[in-house]
């Protein structure tokens, strides 16, 4: 089919960027790691979390932050294309519309993943031990995937409508927050009523919870039906408002 | 599609941006294998009028057909017929200047692109250029590649926006063989120019963009006859395009 024909054609270009500037990989994993490094050296011997490892106990909420660090630069790089013309180019010749959005929803995919590798990498080298099998690795591996699928989307939207290259990547901002009230660094035991409520409630606690089991090799439970379902509803949602911004910038 | 219809025809084209009416009823008409340069003053519609007739802004209203097709019922079809060369260069800066090319080929499924890349670049005196990052290039390398990669696939119908603006008079030479090479192969051009002397040399016609609408369209023996006789008794010679233009333009200011 012609769309995924240009899809690859386009991918192939963006990731061709990346390659030649690996540094927003770098920069993508660089804020994770200090806040692992913080966390783990600084911060962890005052934090109570009842089991062993500390490094272990975060890894699932800093691989979330490298998720949303990460696709602020795919909100970046398109403000970049709609900036410099070339997405015109495409418009103007015969190429699938959507393709030329999917190519930098795929790029960022692959990107991020690429920057979880490194984090997790370093956190191998601090001590983070898991007893998951193949299955239970490939779970977190595809609930990563969703709620990078469900963040890149979002991340469009941003990257049609901003008005300077800083708008469109500040989004971000608020994502990488997100984390800190919920289990990702303690656990919502420790916080006040209404911060506990709101941190019980919200999609990063229970995606952290899910990856967390995985990676221990526990059973999951309700949790992960909770964060699958939180991914997919962010991503149709977010899915449905990046193609109505698109449909109103391109003619 | 017939052979026999115009490459471009026009008719009673509008748009607005807001409230303010740019475009207010455009009727143009390009035959087929002619260059049509399209005059106007800065913020007359010019880039406007490419822009609906490249299919990436919608009119307001009106009738807009290129090579057969209907610009607002079947896009597809204009985009496989057409290129555009934006007033902006569209280059990628990141990648080579042959990158470039082979991209542009590969998405228009050009046969061998890697092939149509090294003769364009070859043709646009950019071949010890090709292999190095677009980003390095100065502006008059990256308007030359901005217009190879219009010209990759051979679309029967052109547009360029200012082709020429910030290039250095060799190179515009160059620029000016190279759209008439494609004349001469049969390709419509129709492009914009702030340079009268463009227009004079390299436009089969010429058409003025004033006010929201094309006030003259002919050839340049057309477009001369226009201007009042004591001019030409006067100083004893053609008048040139710009008292052209700016007896036309003035004239319309005046009524
Ligand atoms: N996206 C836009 N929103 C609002 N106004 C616009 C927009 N694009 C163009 N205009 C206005 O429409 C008018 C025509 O613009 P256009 O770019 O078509 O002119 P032009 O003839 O190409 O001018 P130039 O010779 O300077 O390139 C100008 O007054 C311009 O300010
Ligand atoms: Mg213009």
């Amino acid at each position: 089919m012609t769309a995924i024909a240009d899809t690859r054609i386009l991918t192939g270009r963006s990731l061709r960027h990346i390659s030649r500037s690996p540094d927003t990989i770098i920069t993508t994993a660089l804020m994770p790691v200090a806040f692992l490094l913080l966390f783990v050296y600084v911060l962890g011997g005052a934090i109570e979390t009842g089991t062993g490892s500390y490094v272990t106990y975060l890894l699932p909420g800093i691989l979330v932050i490298t998720i949303a660090s990460s696709v602020s630069y795919t909100a970046f790089r398109l403000f970049l294309d709609l900036q410099s013309g070339i997405f015109e180019r495409f418009h103007s010749m015969p190429v699938s519309r959507p393709s030329v959005l999917w190519a930098h929803v795929v790029t960022s995919l692959v990107a991020t993943f690429v920057s979880l590798a490194a984090v997790v990498a370093v956190a191998l080298v601090m001590g983070f031990r898991s007893s998951a099998g193949l299955g239970a690795w490939l779970g977190v591996i595809g609930i990563l995937a969703l709620l990078t699928l469900a963040l890149t989307w979002l991340a469009v939207i941003p990257g049609l409508t901003a008005t300077s290259a800083d708008g469109a990547s500040a989004f971000a901002y608020p994502l990488i927050l997100l984390p800190f009230v919920s289990s990702a660094f303690v656990p919502t035991e420790s916080m006040p009523g209404p911060v506990r409520w709101f941190a019980e409630h919200q999609p990063v606690t229970a995606i952290v919870d899910s990856v967390r089991a995985l990676l221990a090799g526990g059973s999951v439970g309700s949790d992960l039906w909770i964060a699958l379902a939180w991914c997919v509803g962010m991503l149709a949602v977010a899915y449905a408002f990046a193609m109505a911004a698109y449909r109103r910038r391109v003619a | 599609m017939t052979a026999r219809a115009p490459a471009i025809e026009v008719r009673d084209l509008r748009h607005s941006y807001g409230d303010l009416a740019v475009l207010k009823g455009v009727d143009l008409e390009v035959p087929r294998g002619r260059i049509v340069a399209l005059l106007g003053s800065n913020g007359a519609g010019k880039t406007t009028l490419v822009r609906i007739l490249s299919t990436l802004l919608r009119a307001d209203a009106g009738v807009a057909t290129v090579d057969g097709h209907d610009v607002a019922a079947s896009p597809a079809e204009v985009r496989a017929a057409i290129s555009l060369t934006g007033q902006l260069s569209a280059v990628d800066d990141i990648l080579t200047g042959r990158e470039n090319l082979v991209l542009v080929a590969r998405l228009r499924r050009v046969p061998g692109p890697g092939g149509v890349a090294d003769a364009l670049l070859a043709r646009f005196g950019l071949a010890e250029a090709g292999a190095r990052r677009v980003g390095t290039y100065s502006g008059g390398m990256r308007r030359r590649l901005d217009i190879a990669m219009s010209l990759v696939g051979e679309p029967s119908v052109v547009f360029l926006d200012e082709p020429t603006t910030g290039l250095d008079p060799e190179a515009r030479r160059e620029a000016w063989a190279a759209v008439r090479a494609l004349a001469d192969g049969g390709t419509t051009v129709l492009l914009t120019t702030q340079t009268l002397d463009e227009a004079e040399r390299l436009a089969d016609r010429i058409a003025i963009l004033h006010e929201g609408r094309i006030i003259v369209d002919g050839t340049l023996d057309e477009l001369r006859a226009l201007i009042p006789a004591p001019t030409v008794e006067y100083v004893e010679r053609q008048p040139t395009l710009e008292e052209v233009f700016l007896a036309v333009v003035g004239g319309k200011d005046r009524s």
